[in-house]
């Protein structure tokens, strides 16, 4: 996986709340047995018509967002189905970073799989991140895992908190199955004992 | 010892490591997988050289892509893509040797309706599937959630999940519920009072009388819409009608281990004075019957509501709402009764099971549905739609109007030819009203079976007080 270390890019401002992993990428595209190539139907439905035409109101449409990092989104971000597609469709696209006030849990757990860092905020700081990305690509932000930092375009800078173990990892990109197989000892013990104990499993 | 809930004995029971910071290696009992979140994870496998660590204990079936008209055997009836995840599928069940239910076998259906039909299913269990519905299985008293891919590849390899204990939640559904409210309003009253996000970071237990009253099949449609309250998981402890549910199963513990398994599940519930961080807390008797009207699963109402206005809502659920009465074609003011319903979809791993298909057949019996109304029951299994034949719902179905289809996930999420077209509005017994959920630009009201088929029958929705 790739690391994630620190991020300086343009932040797309999404105001809307609960925007689900059906928004996020439409089932139509889960059909592919690929990991990679999601990134054009990222928010497909809001940012084409069905015709394939660019819905020009839609924020990663605008010039100014096209080539953005980070997503500011509403509460609640990322409910719906485990789909990974979605965190693959985000970082295919370059966002490597998403800020809300929450997210759903499988969502949030995805992320961190595919080197994307999802950072929690109080709703008055995400107001005050999405009033920044508002400002468009002039404005840019910076997010710092290793300082658990972010600082809006005016040099304002913000706290976040970020499991240590996730953090390891990303700031590391580690391969989870990789540190879990380093444990089978603990496991072989486990299933030996388990097994004694609940044999109808 | 200090007493404990249902969710931190099961925890407990499946702990294989503990890191200094509360990060945990849990033991998998049951992987259950389907055809849409598992290609990837089996090509990861491959591409490290590793194996399928318990194959014994790793389930697959088809569901999301699999049509449910007759002749599904032939493969025109799928699209390319569709043909190739599922084929997927059949050779990775294959190569790693996986228990497998193909699409011609009569007990493929839903992943989540062919676990617990099957026995794989078991209280004090830790069950994941790369699937948020995961959640249906706690009401067995397992512990179950969904998962990504990533985190299925891992599961595969090291029969493990790499996770941090949840917070504990507590919902009571105390006394009795009234006529015509079924488990399905219950789900859905809890998520019009926590929203969506309301349950991030718990695993909830559901208690009281009006849940002990439901039977398996109710309880698992309460569990399985916990995932669209935002929780990990949701748990029922298990009873007496558990262990009826799960005895004689194919896969469930047999004589000799029988005895020893109902001793430990015996031990599955909170005791008293445990420690819940949520407790939340509704009187059976209040409960209507209800109905989204938005495109987020907390849009709900009683169905003698009238639809809302974005001025009755705050903060980001303003904007939400007005794009939600755009995307619905909703007026403020509206009488959800008033509004017209195109079709009726009947299904799915919340409501796909007989007792669904039973209330439905008393709705329906001996009527038409509407002149023009599209109306469809896809059976949650093969073997459900069997047992609905041999009790003759499906022919009480199909002289109303319906069609009785095979089993699948179908048009909950539209991924197979069963799909809504724009701007059609759908009475659907599923758990998802997202935008585009069931079809481009489609519109969807979540409701119990008995509603559904109400609605099929009157053309709008429907008080199912009224019909009975």
């Amino acid at each position: 996986m790739e690391k994630f270390e620190k991020l300086s890019g343009i932040a797309a401002p999404m105001p809307l709340v609960n925007i689900d992993t059906d928004m996020i990428i439409p089932k139509i595209f889960l059909k592919s047995i690929q990991r990679t190539g999601f990134g054009k139907n990222l928010f497909d439905e809001m940012r084409y018509t069905r015709d394939g035409a660019e819905i020009e109101d839609f924020v990663l449409n605008k010039p100014a967002y096209r080539e953005a990092q980070i997503l500011v989104a509403g509460d609640n971000f990322g409910c719906g189905s485990s789909r990974e597609h979605a965190p693959w469709a985000i970082a295919d696209f370059g966002i490597k970073a998403v800020i809300s006030t929450s997210f759903a849990d499988i969502f949030f757990n995805n992320c961190f799989k595919n080197g994307i860092l999802p950072i929690v905020m109080p709703q008055e700081v995400v107001d005050v991140l999405m009033k920044d990305a508002e400002k468009g690509a002039n404005a840019r932000m910076d997010v710092d895992l290793e300082a658990q930092t972010v600082t809006t375009s005016d040099g304002e800078v913000f706290a976040f908190e970020v499991d240590a173990f996730k953090k390891h990892c990303l700031l590391e990109g580690l391969d989870d199955i990789g540190l879990t197989m380093a444990k089978e000892k603990s496991i072989d013990a486990f299933e030996a004992t388990a097994s004694q104990a609940r044999p109808w499993v | 010892m200090s007493p404990k809930t249902l969710y931190d004995k099961i925890w407990d029971a499946h702990v294989a490591d503990e890191a200094d910071d509360g990060t945990c290696l849990l033991y998998i009992d049951r992987h259950l997988v389907h055809e849409v979140t598992s290609p990837q994870a089996f090509e990861g496998l491959r591409m490290t050289g590793r194996t399928v660590r318990a194959p014994d204990k790793t389930i697959a079936v088809p569901d999301h892509n699999v049509p449910t008209t007759a002749g599904r055997e032939d493969p025109s009836q799928m699209t390319e893509e569709s043909r190739i995840q599922v084929g997927a599928l059949d050779s990775n069940a294959r190569e790693f040797g996986i228990h497998y239910y193909p699409m011609d076998d009569v007990r493929q259906g839903i992943v989540h309706i062919v676990g617990p039909e099957q026995g794989w299913t078991l209280p004090g269990m830790t069950v994941v599937c790369g699937d948020s519905h995961t959640a249906t299985h706690g009401a067995f008293g397992a512990l179950a959630h969904g998962i990504g891919t990533s985190e299925v590849e891992h599961v595969l390899a090291t029969q493990t999940l790499i996770q941090k204990k949840s917070k504990n939640m507590k919902v009571e559904i105390t006394g009795k519920l009234m006529p015509g409210v079924t488990a399905k309003d219950i789900t859905m009253a809890v998520i019009g009072e926590t929203g969506t996000g309301g349950g991030t970071g718990y695993v909830i237990e559901y208690c009281g009388e009006a849940i002990r009253d439901l039977s398996m099949e109710g309880r698992m449609t309460v569990c399985n819409m916990a995932i669209e309250g935002g929780a990990r998981a949701g748990l029922i402890a298990p009873d007496e009608k558990t262990f009826e549910y799960v005895k004689g199963r194919p896969h469930a513990p047999k004589a000799g281990q029988w005895e020893n398994a109902l001793a430990w599940w015996k031990t599955l519930y909170t005791d008293e004075g445990a420690h819940f961080d949520k407790m939340i807390t509704l009187k059976g008797e209040d409960i209507q019957p209800v109905v989204t009207w938005g495109t987020s699963p907390e849009d709900v109402l009683p169905i003698t509501a009238n639809v809302p206005s974005p001025d009755d809502f705050t903060g980001g659920k303003v904007d939400a709402v007005k794009r939600a009465l755009d995307y619905m074609g909703l007026t403020p003011g509206q009488k959800m009764t008033d509004i017209q319903i195109d079709t009726v979809f009947i299904g799915s791993c919340t409501n796909g099971r007989i007792e669904d298909f039973r209330a439905v057949a008393e709705v329906v019996k001996g009527k038409k549905i509407k002149e023009g109304m599209r109306a469809m029951i896809v059976p949650g299994s093969g073997l459900v739609r069997a047992q609905a034949e041999e009790e003759g719902l499906a022919d009480i179905f199909i002289e109303a109007g319906f069609e009785w289809r095979l089993a699948g996930c179908s048009m909950c999420l539209a991924m197979n030819p069963d799909q809504l077209s724009e701007g059609e509005r759908c009475a659907a017994t599923s758990n998802r009203n997202f935008e585009g959920r069931q079809g481009y630009k489609g519109r969807t009201h979540l409701v119990s079976p008995a509603m559904a088929a109400a609605a099929a029958i009157t053309g709008h929705l429907t008080d199912i007080r009224d019909m009975i």
